[in-house]
């Protein structure tokens, strides 16, 4: 296979091969040119003539109020980070507002589905026109408007306006796909090399061979057991290695910060939590529910507490995940922000030197976390697999 | 203002912090006395920290 031979050759190639498809949507290409110039005159005309108006248009537009110093603006450009985003930019010159980076197609449910580019947004600063439905990116949110692209201010801070159902391919589904591919690709490869080399890994299999079987010896073998453990290693391989692609993603440039956001370990987290509460076999669920070996007044209390203590395991492997990522991202993002703060070369070469040594810690993190939640799914299968302890048996 | 959230976050960091503190410790400790050990040691002790870990950060962003 041409995988298993030239690997990284191949993955490059396919990735840079892959580049112009993520901007294929391109504005200068499509055939619906639509008049954004002429309704974002009429929203700066309107900016101008009544303070009521003044006030909705701010609500529109606070996202991109100019920060005056340079420390909100760094604030602002962390806070942009850790939001999923619909378009990729890699920088932006402030003075002629040029962003520079790509486009990712939009897909709303809006009566029917709606697919535009997202470089009709103009990065958030413009009203996109489509079909005759006016959008506006507010947060990275979308929500549907008229022409004059006002939103309706409500409690909260959040816009009043409907929100479309929103599929698009934003980055952080780019990110998923991209992992999604480099695995089966990658494992594909791994898996029939051992056919071709009289079962010996080569090509990139080398150096994932390894992972694969710590991830079986030392991580699904102890905690779950001998007996149970193959049907669980084809989830727990999938979730060590997609999220430790993912952190490491996340320290490349393109700015990917899949790992760190919630939904994403949320889902991650249900997952574990469905395996174990359907694979889990009779002792786990008399154990839950009515505790052998305890006066019967407080079986009800421990039950109660087992029940809840289902919810939060889950729920603490979605928050740590989440936590340490995005904790990791804030923490390299501001010190590369003192670059701009101190603007000498004291503070350059410090923000640097910091900058690298915790580049190195997070891809530490990244493995360290990719291999905590592996464990613990593992721990928590393996709870609910236990065979029935004959206490007698010891006496 | 927030101020009795931002302290109680606090407080919680500085358990978890002491925690964490203690796990790494007793983990040392048993490692220079088994040092064959280590390495069920250091799955343990990552376990809990990382148990640790999570209320700690619940608490930073919770507040």
């Amino acid at each position: 296979m041409v995988i298993s031979k030239h690997p990284l050759r191949f993955i490059l190639t396919a990735v840079i091969a892959c580049l112009p498809l993520f901007s294929f949507a391109n504005i200068v290409s499509d055939s619906t040119k639509v008049h954004t110039e002429a309704v974002h005159v009429v929203s700066d005309s309107v900016h101008t003539m009544t303070e009521a108006e003044h006030s909705t248009k701010e609500a529109s537009h606070d996202a991109h109020a100019e920060p005056t110093d340079v420390k909100s603006k760094i604030k602002e450009f962390i806070n942009h980070h850790l939001l999923d985003a619909h378009d990729f930019t890699l920088s932006a010159n402030e003075e002629t507002g040029e962003h520079y980076g790509f486009s990712l197609p939009i897909i709303l449910w809006d009566n029917g589905l709606q697919v535009f580019s997202s470089s009709k947004f103009h990065h958030g600063e413009k009203t996109a026109e489509h079909n005759g439905n006016f959008y506006v990116l507010h947060h990275e949110k979308i929500y549907k408007t008229d022409a004059s692209g006002a939103l309706v201010e409500g409690h909260g801070g959040h816009p009043e306006n409907v929100r479309p159902l929103d599929l698009s391919i934003t980055k952080s589904v780019v990110g998923i796909l991209f992992v999604a591919i480099l695995m089966f690709l990658l494992f594909t490869g791994l898996a029939k090399s051992y056919g071709k080399n009289n079962g010996i890994a080569s090509g990139a299999g080398r150096f994932f061979e390894p992972l694969v079987l710590y991830v079986r010896d030392e991580i699904a073998i102890p905690n779950i057991g001998e007996k149970s453990y193959k049907k669980y290693m084809s989830y727990l391989l999938t979730i060590f290695f997609f999220v430790f692609f993912l952190n490491i993603l996340g320290l490349a440039p393109l700015g990917f910060n899949v790992t760190g956001n919630i939904t994403i370990t949320l889902s991650l987290a249900v997952l574990t939590y469905l395996i174990t509460t359907f694979t889990a076999n009779k002792n786990y669920w008399s154990h839950m529910l009515w505790m052998p070996g305890v006066p019967v007044i407080l079986r009800p209390v421990l039950a109660m507490i087992e029940l809840l203590g289902t919810i939060i395991k889950p729920f603490s492997l979605m928050i740590r995940l989440y936590a340490n990522m995005m904790a990791g991202h804030v923490v390299l993002m501001s010190i590369i922000g003192l670059m701009f703060i101190f603007k000498s070369w004291i503070g350059s070469s410090l923000s640097f030197v910091l900058a690298f040594a915790l580049s190195i810690l997070e891809i530490l993190v990244a493995f360290l976390q990719a291999y905590i939640f592996t464990m613990l799914s593992s721990l928590y299968f393996g709870a609910g697999n236990e065979e029935h302890h004959h206490e007698e048996a010891h006496h | 203002m927030q101020i009795p959230e931002i302290v109680g976050a606090g407080l919680i960091v500085i358990g978890a912090g002491l925690g964490i503190g203690r796990i790494g410790g007793s983990a040392m400790d048993a490692i220079a006395r088994q040092p064959e050990a280590s390495g069920k040691i250091q799955t343990a002790m990552i376990i809990a920290a990382a148990l640790i870990e999570g209320i700690g950060f619940a608490a930073l962003f919770a507040k």
